[in-house]
């Protein structure tokens, strides 16, 4: 169906029943309990950087998962999304649909110059490359091109760009909400729905995201299966055979690095339609960094493994950085004093501030323990449950 | 694709667990309950303390959370009561926020703008934050702060010093108590010019974002008012730890002056490099070498150490104060604690203070009516003698303290001494000054 194999069509089918039901799935706890407040991740901004990522990291994962090529500067591209998209908000009003069309346009444009210049190596020597260029964009973002004392100021700096009251959105008419829309439907509208002691959130903004995210799945998965996907594997497996064979790769590299930086514009276009403010900062390298280690969590040169990445390390991030030591105090409240305040001391180094300790650790074990990222950890699970039916080894082809 | 199998058991069960489903009490609720966003409905009231744990600003990050959770447990009625008994308003009487018991949510903001936004957002959309503070860091503090007017939510400044805070970036559901760099600079410069005279040569090192833009601005138009040439303006990344590539040029530009345009740990590295090249040693123009620090707090006088001694530059609050608001506040923050409050843990308990008072005296959690609240009022008891909170521009008039490093330290704590207090007429400007002039307040904004 839809041009998919029976395989790719049910793992399509999986992730949308995901996309529509986040929302419920991720509220498992009623509300006002403790556990609610730490673990519930069915808010819309947590909600929308799910999806958002994950559109992000499927981009990646056409680049680096077929053809092996490691970008490390891919967050410029979103970086570069997102300030299209916000200028768009200034220039022409809240409407989303200019702001998500230029945001890719422009995104295609750098990373077609950016691929130009790096896929003439490969290898360590492209990472660098990439990692150099992008490193470049955010500097002139950050400083050069942000200073609103200057006449060129396109970035606003360390502040990040922003919708004032005075800017000329000239199709901003009285009766558009004062907040990205689609034809005024703000995204931040909300429906709340209340079933006994739970507080369901849909949100217009993560379900715009989800359909983005559905699209740009399926469009993977078309090109997974394309004969120009299976070049793409070619040029992973043996770059310097298919040389051999009088093929010119460069045109192909170069085609994959532009769509996977058009991913990476649409998710710096939605990011910016969820909270129209661009900042510097997502342009970094270490957010480049992340978008590797996104990748490598849930499975390189997988379908699914990009989403799962996503999901994993912004859940994390979330929720790790907001425990502190009176909720720690509040939990381990069951523990003799003495006991207690040696726990507190004892976990206090790895939350709060020290998220970033734990999410290596948990990076460290995954890597470790499942090279393979979560999405071999899934086939192990299922393989528990197989062999008790019957062996049959033929069929393991690697899920993707 | 799965087979599966169609039992009548399985059919009842699903039947049944369906019209449970449909027969739950299922009420839609467009954000429609009270009129504005995240409306306290329980017996409790949930502020978001939105603050650096991690990045160049951390130390004052943590030292404002330590003031956070102090104001909560004040206005919750625990501990000594601290400011509440000094302050000019009594409408706080520890129990809460109009009778709610408060209860708080942390957050890191990184030091960076993007990462502020989504742990403010999750507070406002996931914990029911009715009122987002903190921020160190002028940039994250207008990122959070127009997120909080697009939201709905009171926004409550912690340490932003930038002029564009309540300037080009004001908005209407955003306060500041904390004072600002022309504010900086219109106290500081009498008496540079006092001390070091009227022709000297500055040269400027500055963060590189809003706050040392702004700083700058101010404190380069007050010394060449009264004189003095200003030689290069420099900008440093806000990132950067080691500065030494940037003192170098300094030694041959010919200036006599350096203002270190940072804060936090940037200014405890520039600062050290700085005396590591033998700066402060030097005579040019047949002057002493002199450095400047605009903004200073005890902390980073602390990580500075003994290259701190003898340098000016003004504060918003210090510890030494002998008012009976900054008393009662050491007074409970050290037994707490065991050391004395900086500047950041005064203005941001201040804040939480106002906020909980606005709110009693609007008699509600809306925005707009603890805006109304807030804006005009004049007030005393916190640490800064008379304070005003203008109506045009959102900030706090009130007066600046000229401080120095102290010279013989009697404690750790002892660092900086007490220059001048420059009075609130001095450091006042008008809403519309060019350097604050660009932004419009907007509407409040009550959300839902």
């Amino acid at each position: 169906m839809l041009g998919l194999e029976k395989k790719d069509f049910t793992l399509l089918l999986i992730v949308t029943v995901m996309v529509i039901f986040a929302p419920f799935v991720l509220n498992p706890f009623p509300e006002g309990t403790a556990m609610a407040q730490m673990f519930n991740a069915g808010y819309p901004d947590l909600m929308q950087r799910f999806a958002i990522f994950g559109i992000l990291v499927i981009g990646f994962n056409i680049l680096f998962g077929l053809t092996g090529y490691l970008s490390f500067g891919h967050a410029a591209f979103l970086g570069a999304g997102s300030y299209a998209a916000v200028w768009m908000f200034k220039l022409l009003g809240y409407d989303i649909i200019p702001a998500i069309l230029l945001s890719i346009a422009v995104s295609g444009l750098f990373s077609l110059a950016v691929g130009y210049v790096s896929l003439r190596r490969s290898g360590i020597y492209f990472s660098i490359l990439t990692l150099a260029l992008a490193q470049m964009m955010f500097n002139m973002a950050y400083s050069v091109l942000g200073n609103p004392s200057s006449s060129y100021n396109l970035t606003n700096g360390e502040t990040g760009l922003q919708v004032y009251n005075s800017d000329p959105q000239v199709l901003l008419s009285a009766t558009d909400p004062n907040f990205p829309h689609l034809f005024g439907l703000s995204m931040r509208s909300e429906t709340h729905l209340l079933v006994g002691n739970w507080d369901f959130t849909l949100n217009a903004g993560y379900y715009l995201s989800g359909l983005f995210l559905l699209l740009a799945f399926y469009i993977s998965i078309r090109i997974f299966r394309s004969p120009f996907g299976l070049m793409l594997r070619a040029v992973k497996s043996n770059q310097q055979r298919l040389n051999y064979t009088g093929l010119n790769t460069r045109p192909y590299t170069l085609m994959a690095f532009v769509i996977s930086g058009m991913y990476a514009g649409l998710a710096g276009g939605l990011l910016a339609c969820m909270d129209p403010l661009a900042g510097a900062e997502r342009m970094h390298w270490t957010a480049s960094g992340e978008i590797v280690i996104m990748s490598i969590l849930g499975g390189i040169g997988t379908l699914i493994g990009p989403i799962l990445g996503a999901g994993f390390n912004e859940y994390f991030k979330n929720i790790l950085s907001k425990i502190n030591d009176s909720i720690l105090h509040e939990w381990l409240s069951f523990l003799p004093d003495g006991f207690e305040d040696i726990m507190v001391t004892l976990i206090h180094p790895f939350v709060g501030k020290g998220w970033h300790l734990t999410l290596g650790l948990l990076f460290m074990m995954v890597i470790i323990f499942l090279p393979g990222g979560l999405v071999e950890g899934g086939q192990r699970i299922g393989k528990l449950f197989r062999r008790k039916k019957a062996d049959t080894p033929s069929d393991e082809t690697p899920v993707e | 694709m799965s087979k599966s199998i169609l039992t009548r058991r399985n059919v009842l069960q699903t039947g049944a667990a369906a019209g449970a489903g449909l027969a739950l009490p299922t009420i839609l609720t467009a954000g429609s309950h009270s009129g504005y966003t995240n409306a306290p409905t329980g017996s409790t009231v949930t502020l978001g303390f939105n603050v650096p744990q991690t990045g160049a600003y951390a130390d004052e990050g943590a030292d404002e959370l330590r003031a956070y959770m102090l104001a909560v447990e004040h206005l919750n009625g625990e501990g000594d009561g601290g400011m509440l008994s000094t302050f000019s308003s009594k409408t706080l009487e520890g129990n809460g926020i109009l009778g709610k018991k408060v209860e708080y949510v942390t957050g890191d903001t990184q030091t960076k703008s993007d990462a502020a936004r989504a742990s403010a957002k999750s507070m406002i959309e996931k914990d029911g934050a009715v009122m987002i503070t903190g921020g160190s860091s002028s940039g994250v503090a207008i990122a959070v702060q127009g997120l909080c007017q697009e939201a709905g939510v009171i926004f409550m400044a912690g340490l932003t010093h930038s002029n564009d805070t309540t300037g080009k970036d004001k908005k209407a559901n955003g306060f500041r108590h904390f004072f600002n760099g022309y504010m900086s600079a219109a106290a500081l410069a009498p008496v540079l010019q006092a001390r070091y005279g009227s022709d000297r040569n500055a040269y400027h090192l500055t963060a590189d974002y809003t706050w040392g833009w702004t700083q700058e601005e101010s404190i380069a138009a007050a010394t060449e008012a009264m004189g003095w040439n200003t030689v290069n303006k420099v900008r440093t990344p806000l990132k950067a730890t080691d500065f030494s590539s940037y003192i170098a040029p300094v030694l041959n530009s010919g200036a006599d002056i350096l203002v270190l345009n940072h804060y936090g740990g940037n200014m405890v590295n520039s600062l050290t490099n700085a005396v590591q090249f033998g700066l402060r040693d030097k005579v040019v123009n047949n002057k002493n070498f002199e450095i400047i620090v605009p903004l200073y707090s005890r902390l980073m006088a602390k990580g500075a150490g003994a290259n701190v001694k003898g340098i000016f530059g003004s504060t918003n609050w210090h510890w030494s104060l002998q008012d009976e608001g900054s008393k009662a506040f050491v007074k409970s923050f050290g037994t707490k604690y065991g050391f004395p409050p900086s500047q950041a843990a005064h203005t941001v308990y201040c804040q939480t203070l106002l906020y909980a008072d606005a709110c009693n005296r609007a008699g509600t959690f809306n925005p707009c009516g603890v805006g109304e609240a807030l804006e005009g009022f004049e007030f005393d008891g916190l640490g800064n003698g008379k304070t005003l909170y203008r109506a045009d521009d959102h900030q706090c008039f009130k007066d600046v303290l000229v401080v120095k490093g102290k010279e013989n330290p009697t404690s750790e704590f002892d660092l900086l001494e007490i220059v001048e207090v420059t009075p609130m007429e001095q450091v006042k400007y008008a809403p519309d000054h060019p350097m604050f002039a660009g932004g419009d307040l907007g509407a409040c904004n009550p959300g839902a």
